[in-house]
Formats: structure tokens, sequence, C-alpha cells
């Protein structure tokens, strides 16, 4: 699998959350990706925005364009520093939530992509992966 | 600062969203939506999002929170004009709008407004001649 492009942004404020799923928009619209795949990923993208920004005191998003087997696909990396999740799979449960969300944003957000993978740990950080391939 | 505009036509108001909204930007709304249907004593509030490429729990979930927020002050919302990608994604990431009202463009959201204003219209006059 290669990396043909690849940018990192901040993700601070609801401002940085909008301007980074302008940027993977433009970027699917580039690579002629379905209005359907677009509106998908950029949702996930999204959700996954915001939780960073509103319970992990911010973070970054890692946007990378792929090429494996002359497939293109958008990978998204959203990381930060904040609490962590002590349980992840009740964290991706429908309906679970720590904050005022409607704890849609995990599950919701897997359902909506074609490769979903998470990482955290109490204390350390969050860490997912979100890609949608062509 | 930026705002969403909200326009009065005749008995209703009506908010058409033309940008990609950041969240304080959505809350702003929720308080100027209010305030405008005590100020104008509207009987309804359509809120057009054709222009929205993407609806989030939180956008989603603000839209329903308008929608209570509205008949909790005597007006029905009816949110129109959803583009058939984000109807498909909404679903799928479990966001269920209920109590919302929803239709496929402004005219049939005016039209179900005035519906449901002529019916509640019946039904105060019931009440009245009971009395």
């Amino acid at each position: 699998m290669n990396s043909t492009k690849s940018n990192t942004l901040a993700l601070r404020s609801c401002e940085d959350i909008v301007h980074v799923r302008q940027t993977v928009r433009t970027w699917m619209v580039e690579q002629r990706f379905t209005l359907v795949d677009q509106t998908k990923m950029v949702t996930a993208t999204s959700e996954l925005a915001r939780n960073a920004v509103d319970y992990a005191g911010g973070g970054t998003a890692q946007l990378e364009l792929l090429e494996e087997s002359g497939r293109i696909g958008i990978r998204v990396l959203i990381e930060d520093h904040g609490p962590g999740i002590a349980n992840i799979e009740q964290a991706m449960t429908d309906g679970f939530t720590s904050g005022q969300g409607m704890g849609l944003g995990l599950g919701g957000s897997k359902r909506l992509v074609d490769d979903f993978e998470i990482w955290s740990e109490p204390g350390k950080g969050t860490r997912v992966s979100i890609t949608r391939w062509k | 600062m930026e705002r969403i505009p909200i326009l009065k036509v005749g008995e209703f108001l009506l908010v058409s969203i033309q940008v990609d909204m950041h969240d304080r930007l959505v809350l702003s709304l929720q308080d100027d939506l209010t305030a405008q249907v005590v100020v104008s004593r509207a009987k309804g509030v359509l809120i057009d999002i054709s222009a929205l490429d993407m609806v989030d729990s939180f956008i989603g979930r603000m839209l329903g929170n308008m929608a209570a927020m509205t008949r909790a002050l005597g007006a029905e919302t009816v949110v129109v004009g959803m583009q058939p990608a984000v109807a498909i994604t909404i679903v799928e990431l479990g966001l269920v709008l209920t109590d919302v009202r929803t239709a496929i463009n402004v005219d049939k959201g005016m039209a179900l407004l005035q519906n449901l204003l002529n019916e509640s219209s019946v039904i105060d006059s019931h009440e009245f001649h009971e009395k």
C-alpha cells in the first residue's frame, strides 16, 4: 500500500472540524468518489474530529491518499492525547456516550467506512483510523 | 459575527442554511430561531437544508432540538430539502430524526405547515364550542 499524498491538520476548535471535513471532501471530489461515498466519509470524519475537540482537548487529523493494486483510498487518522477510552467495546455500542452526545460517534462512524481501527489507552489518548476505498 | 439569516414569510419563518456550519454557529441559530418565533409570533418554521452536504449527529440533534423548542413555543417546524446522499448517510450512522417533520422542498413544506395550521385551528374552534 502506497501513500501518494499526506496532510496533517490541527483539530483545536469547532472551525477546525469544518476545515478537516471540507479538506476530506475536496480530496474525494478530486479522486471522483461517488457523492454517497464522499458524504459517508465526511460525516464519519466529522464525528471523530468532534470527539477529539470536545472530549480530548483537541488533536490532529492526518489525511492520506492511498493506492493499493490500482485501487484508490482515502484514510483519515484522528489522534488525540485526551483521557482515552477504558472500554472500547462499550464505547463502540450505539447509545453509549460519555458526554452530551448521542453516542453514535464511534459505532456510527464505523458503519460509514470500509476500514476502521481504534487504539486507545486511558490517560494517554486515542487514535482512530478510517479508510474509504473507491 | 457570522449568522444564519431568518426570514419572515407570511405566518412562517424560513431558515435557509447555505454554509457548512461549525458547532457554535448551529447553537447561535438555535438561540436566534427561538427568539424570532416569540418576536414574530410565527406559527411555523421551515428549515431548508438543501445546500447542506452533510448532517452529522451534532447537526441532527440540533435540528431535533429546534423542532422541539419551537413546538414548545407554539410553532411547528418542517425540515426541507435533505439531499439523498445525506439521507442514506444519517440512516447508516444511526441517526433517527424522530419528531422532526420533513418535506422534499420548500413548497411541500409550506403546504404541510399550512395543513397543520388548519387542523389545529379546527381543533381550537371545536374546543371553543364545547366550552
